[in-house]
């Protein structure tokens, strides 16, 4: 970035959020002052939460409030500050026990500086019981330790954890942001850039991922593309079980390499060469690996839909931007003739059911309603009358 | 080297080696009962032993069979054969080339796997061995010939009705069956008819979401719904019944106008591509995109979306024995 900073350098990867970067630097400049022990960070998908509380915590333990160089603030953007616990989860759900760990760690006090900062992401992802493990420990935490919720929006939590947290907003950032941000730290070409950011509707690392693999670039357009094809009821069914090959093809590419990476990393620590049988005694830590790879195959594999999903809610609303001759940007400029003349041959209206037969589909996604049924009642609702 | 007899389960006889093979567990398990109670009439005195043989260790076999001073015989039941140890396969393989006369061996194997491959083939062709293949029974044909030679073998007879009825209640479990079949044997006239059945096991339907889908998509409401609730009260779960109406329904849609729908690409074997053909009449275009509708709206009720899931379930029949066509009085 080469514009010049009027703060800490440890913000910088913030963008676009001057409100929620002013309110923490001021909580950090003030901190002897005395400092609200209980935070919640909100904003949607993709704008930054986790990266916001990571560099809250590097700007409380740093000397220099967030210089970014110091040892301080290296080790708590690598993630191995003693004094700062995250909690993230690759499972749909966040265990009780998990939560029952980190109340219990969050009374050691800070071993370097004077805090102690535990950090919970996709804190919306807590059940009921386990929020209700972390109400006595958000209430009166032990002096210095500081705890960090990330979640969508405000509404995600229970009243009771509301009660206890001060609230910092992430809003969505701008397309030109996000652009500028991948041309300037990714080194992508602006042109694609711009595309990108466009499509990945403010999420950035979305935008990252489409802008360097082709394949999901390829597959988000064949989505598009085949969702304003349907004119039939087999046709519909047809396209519902591609979309769902699409988003495991899409889990699969973020997963499986990882997947096979650790499986390779834990037979070595077992000591079992490439390709050996392993012993019986050790099949149950095989297993258990498998077992946390398939939990987070179901939740990746539940992202893609939601995926799928939320690119089609762009392309109708591009529809009904056309239609309504709303003049704001089209989210998928590449496919504007298509766009065009499905605008003049349905109607508004209709544009407008279908997006909201797609908000439904996204709730019965989270409610474990099966992927495959979900999608086909959607896709049956997408076609076109001929 | 000669061949082993294949038998019957019915026929089942001790001999150095009986080989039980085939998925039917309660066929095995009334072929071993058989060959161990006519050891017992023989000898009281017969020695018995049960083994696993996934915990199977090396020389136990020798350790068992091998011929006492007073040449007591012995019954040695070797169970989970597709589980077994390498020690077995091998103490098996030196068993068969000298097996001790006084001895039965039996070995149970479930055909789950391949395992022991080496040692079943080096049965099949002992002359000592006998092998009782226990198919399952599936088809309602190979139930209604279970029924009838289980009639057979206590010399009596029963109705084609009352073979019928009989079979209907007792759908799922060969077990199940077979007791029903002993209970009427021994407390019944020299002849059974439908009228006995049903006094015995009459109201009792045994269904499963298949069932009720049929009825359902066959446009009998009334029968589709009870169905549907004997199959709840028989232990049905909801939301595999809900899976059960989505598969039909979603060949069904896929079929629907579509003259090039062939095995292939539409996943589904001939005669189901018939059968959704079939079921396909008298469907409206609008009736079928409501049904794949209602089929993801009643997976959500079933899932907690909404308070009752019977009620949900209720709902998606009566929609589908209607063909799809809401608001008529039903």
């Amino acid at each position: 970035m080469n514009t010049v900073l009027d703060f800490e350098p440890i913000w910088s990867e913030l963008l676009g959020q001057p409100e929620a970067v002013s309110q923490l630097r001021q909580a950090v400049a003030n901190k002897d002052a005395g400092l609200q022990h209980a935070w919640l960070l909100t904003g949607p998908p993709g704008s930054g939460r986790s990266n916001a509380a990571t560099a809250f915590a590097a700007a409380l333990l740093c000397e220099k409030a967030g210089c970014g160089q110091c040892k301080s603030c290296r080790m708590v953007s690598s993630g191995s500050h003693p004094d700062v616990s995250v909690l993230a989860t690759e499972k749909v759900i966040i265990s009780i026990e998990e939560i029952r760990q980190l109340v219990a760690a969050s009374h050691f006090g800070g071993s370097v500086g004077k805090y102690q900062i535990m950090i919970i992401e996709d804190a919306d992802r807590m059940t009921e019981r386990s929020s209700n493990v972390l109400l006595k420990a958000l209430e009166e935490p032990p002096a210095g330790t500081i705890w960090l919720l990330c979640a969508p929006s405000e509404a995600d939590m229970l009243a009771t954890i509301r009660s206890r947290v001060r609230r910092v907003a992430l809003k969505q950032p701008s397309t030109e942001t996000v652009a500028d941000l991948l041309v300037a730290r990714d080194g992508i070409e602006r042109s694609l850039a711009m595309q990108v950011a466009a499509e990945a509707q403010g999420h950035i690392g979305m935008a990252l991922r489409l802008a360097t693999s082709s394949d999901a670039r390829a597959r988000r357009k064949e989505t598009l593309v085949s969702a304003m094809q349907i004119d039939s009821i087999p046709k519909a069914m047809a396209t519902a079980e591609r979309w769902l090959e699409l988003a495991k093809k899409d889990a699969e590419a973020i997963t499986q390499e990882r997947d096979d990476q650790e499986r390779a990393d834990l037979l070595s620590t077992l000591g079992i060469p490439e390709g050996g049988t392993i012993p019986p005694g050790l099949r149950a830590d095989i297993k258990a690996l498998e077992e946390a790879q398939k939990r987070r195959a179901t939740r990746s594999l539940r992202d893609g839909i939601d995926r799928i999903l939320v690119d089609l809610m762009s392309l109708y609303r591009d529809v009904l931007t056309i239609q309504l001759a709303a003049e704001s940007e089209l989210v998928n400029q590449d496919l504007k003739s298509q766009l065009d003349e499905m605008a003049s041959s349905t109607r508004s209206t209709e544009t407008i059911s279908k997006l909201e037969a797609m908000a439904l589909a996204r709730v019965r996604i989270g409610a474990n309603v099966r992927d495959l049924m979900v999608l086909e009642s959607l896709a049956i609702q997408l076609r076109r009358k001929v | 080297m000669g061949k082993a007899k294949q038998v019957s389960w019915r026929d089942a006889k001790p001999a150095s080696v009986v080989f039980v093979s085939g998925p039917e567990e309660y066929l095995a398990d009334r072929a071993i009962r058989s060959i161990r109670d006519q050891l017992k009439a023989l000898d009281a005195g017969v020695e018995v032993h049960e083994l696993l043989a996934g915990d199977y260790t090396a020389g136990q076999l020798t350790t068992l069979a091998s011929p006492s001073l007073f040449m007591e015989p012995r019954l040695v039941v070797i169970s989970g054969v597709e589980k077994c140890t390498d020690a077995l396969i091998e103490d098996g393989l030196s068993y068969l080339l000298e097996p001790s006369l006084e001895t039965t061996i039996i070995l149970r194997h479930n055909s789950s796997s391949v395992r022991g491959k080496k040692l079943i083939d080096a049965i099949r062709a002992s002359d000592n061995a006998v092998e009782i293949a226990c198919a399952e029974i599936k088809k309602e044909s190979d139930k209604a010939a279970f029924i009838q030679s289980e009639f057979a073998a206590a010399g009596r007879k029963i109705s084609p009705g009352a073979l019928r009825a009989l079979a209907d209640a007792f759908a799922d479990d060969l077990s199940e069956l077979a007791a029903a079949c002993s209970q009427l044997l021994s407390d019944q006239a020299e002849s059974i008819d439908e009228a006995t059945v049903d006094k015995y096991y009459g109201g009792r339907v045994e269904t499963n979401a298949f069932k009720v889908a049929d009825a359902a998509l066959a446009g009998q409401s009334a029968e589709a719904l009870a169905l549907l609730r004997h199959a709840l009260a028989t232990g049905a779960d909801p939301v595999p019944v809900v899976a059960a109406f989505a598969m039909k329904v979603r060949l069904m849609a896929k079929v629907y106008g579509n003259k090039y729908a062939s095995a292939a690409n539409v996943g589904a074997q001939p005669w189901q591509i018939d059968r959704a053909r079939k079921d396909l009449a008298g469907w409206s275009e609008e009736g079928l995109a409501n049904a794949v509708m209602a089929i993801a709206t009643a997976d959500a009720a079933v899932k907690g979306m909404e308070r009752d899931p019977v009620f949900a379930l209720e709902k998606l029949v009566l929609l589908l024995s209607n063909r799809g066509q809401k608001n008529t009085e039903t």
